[in-house]
This record gives structure tokens, C-alpha cells and sequence, in this order.
């Protein structure tokens, strides 16, 4: 599992999520921060599957990146709009770059995505080395081991709803 | 690839996000930063699962992940009402229980 690829994807994943992180505090706009926040929260699902924790990275960019942040950009643009404005930026050479690094990118990813075959994926979800991560092994446990608390968590996501309706709503005019 | 990195990574995360709730105003940016934090400690509970060799810590972040989506939910439904009641987002402006 020691590689020099593990290593450099490591301090890549490290120094981006690290920049995001930084970057949530020294925005002035908040959407922007939450964005950030996003880009941060993906980099450390990617240390995730370095830690070879397949399940884990993905429910950090479902849940994490994807639904919880969903719901922050919404109340962020339901109450403070004005903060996803664009900032305007008048270097027009910003526009090449971008174009370029795009058309870099697919150009890169072009010889490996059609070198991809279904085949030669590595079933990392049930290895058969069952190492920490596999989802089996996960569930054994939280099934059994964790089953109670497992249960306790839906009475409290219920209790969640419940709470976040009742204080979200509009008082009824009476 | 040692223990270390993950937790030195996770600390300086951490110690972001606690930098940004002192830090900031708008109390959506210190939920942001809330969560922040809640990912540091994350990134901890599944270095140690993965170099202890044990399961355990993934399932804490099973469940760390649940009660950060229950606190989002409750958190910003009382944000609105804040901004409902006093048409503002500042923290400094939301006093009223302070002593």
C-alpha cells in the first residue's frame, strides 16, 4: 500500500483541502465561503479512500459535500443573496488560462478513460483482504455491535424534522 | 505514509475552523466553520480505525456525519428565525442571552 503515488496524492488532497479550509475564513461573502467549504470537504473524502475507506469518502461527498451543503447554499441564498454575486474581475487573460487548463485536462484524462474497462477495477467495496474499510465488515458491526445507537440516530433525525419545521415556519397570523 | 500526517492535516483543519468561529461574524460562516471542525475530528476517527486496524472509528463517523446533518438541519431553521425576527445574520446583533 507504501507508494510514491500514495504519498504525492496524499500532500495534493492535503495542501488543497488545507487552502479551501483557509479560504472559507478569508471570504468576505459567505456563499463563497460555503463553496470553499465544499472544495475542502471533497479533498478530505479523497484522503479518505487513501485511508482506504471506500464507504467513509463516499458518504462524505453524498451526505457531506452533496446533501448538508445543499441545504447551507440554500438558506445562504434564501436569506443573504447578495453574497453569490459575482466579483467582478477585469483580467481577461484569466479566461485563457481557464480555457487552457480545461482543454490540459481532457486531453489528460482522454487516454485514461479509454483505457478504462469495467474488468480491471479493483473491487475495493468487497476486497477480498476485507481490510477496515470494506463496507462488509462495516456493517457487521454497525449492525450488531451498534444496532441500538444505529436506531437511536433515526429517532433523532425524526426529532431533527420535527424541530427544524416547527421553528422554520412562518407564525400563523392570529 | 505514517499516523502523523493524517493528524498533523487534521489538527491544522481544526484549528482552522476553531479560528473562524472566533474569528467571524456571520453565523453562517461560523456553521461553516462548525463543520469544519466536525471534519477534522472526522479525518482523525479514520486514521486511527485505519492504522489501529479496527472498525470502530468508521462507525463513529457514521454517526458524527447523522448528528452534523440533524445540527445543520436544526441550526439553519433557527438562522431564518433569526433573520425573520431581527433581519440580520450578525452574531453580534443576537445578544440577547448574553450575560
Amino acid at each position: 500500500m507504501e507508494s510514491a503515488l500514495d504519498t504525492a496524492l496524499f500532500y495534493l488532497f492535503a495542501v488543497v483541502a488545507m487552502a479551501a479550509a483557509v479560504n472559507v475564513l478569508l471570504q468576505r461573502r459567505v456563499f463563497y465561503s460555503a463553496l470553499s467549504l465544499i472544495v475542502c470537504l471533497t479533498s478530505v473524502a479523497g484522503v479518505y479512500m487513501l485511508l482506504q475507506s471506500p464507504f467513509i469518502a463516499t458518504v462524505q461527498v453524498i451526505v457531506y459535500a452533496g446533501a448538508i451543503m445543499v441545504l447551507f447554499l440554500f438558506v445562504i441564498m434564501l436569506l443573504d443573496p447578495f453574497s453569490a454575486e459575482a466579483a467582478r474581475d477585469k483580467r481577461r487573460y484569466l479566461n485563457y488560462v481557464a480555457v487552457l487548463l480545461g482543454l490540459a485536462i481532457l486531453i489528460f484524462l482522454y487516454p485514461l478513460l479509454n483505457a478504462y474497462e469495467l474488468a480491471h477495477v479493483p473491487r475495493l467495496l468487497d476486497s477480498a483482504a476485507g481490510g477496515v474499510g470494506s463496507v462488509r465488515r462495516l456493517a457487521a458491526v454497525l449492525f450488531d455491535e451498534y444496532l441500538l445507537p444505529f436506531e437511536l440516530t433515526s429517532v433523532l433525525i425524526l426529532v431533527a424534522i420535527v424541530g427544524a419545521v416547527v421553528l422554520a415556519r412562518r407564525q400563523a397570523k392570529a | 505514509m505514517g499516523l502523523h500526517h493524517y493528524l498533523i492535516l487534521s489538527a491544522l483543519l481544526f484549528a482552522v475552523g476553531a479560528a473562524g468561529v472566533i474569528v467571524k461574524k456571520n453565523i453562517i460562516a461560523i456553521f461553516l466553520c462548525i463543520e469544519l471542525m466536525l471534519n477534522a475530528a472526522n479525518l482523525s476517527f479514520v486514521a486511527f480505525s485505519r492504522y489501529l486496524d479496527q472498525v470502530h472509528g468508521q462507525i463513529f463517523v457514521f454517526f458524527v456525519m447523522v448528528v452534523a446533518a440533524a445540527e445543520a438541519a436544526v441550526g439553519l431553521a433557527i438562522t431564518i428565525t433569526l433573520y425573520r425576527n431581527r433581519r440580520t445574520l450578525n452574531v453580534d446583533d443576537a445578544d440577547l442571552m448574553k450575560w
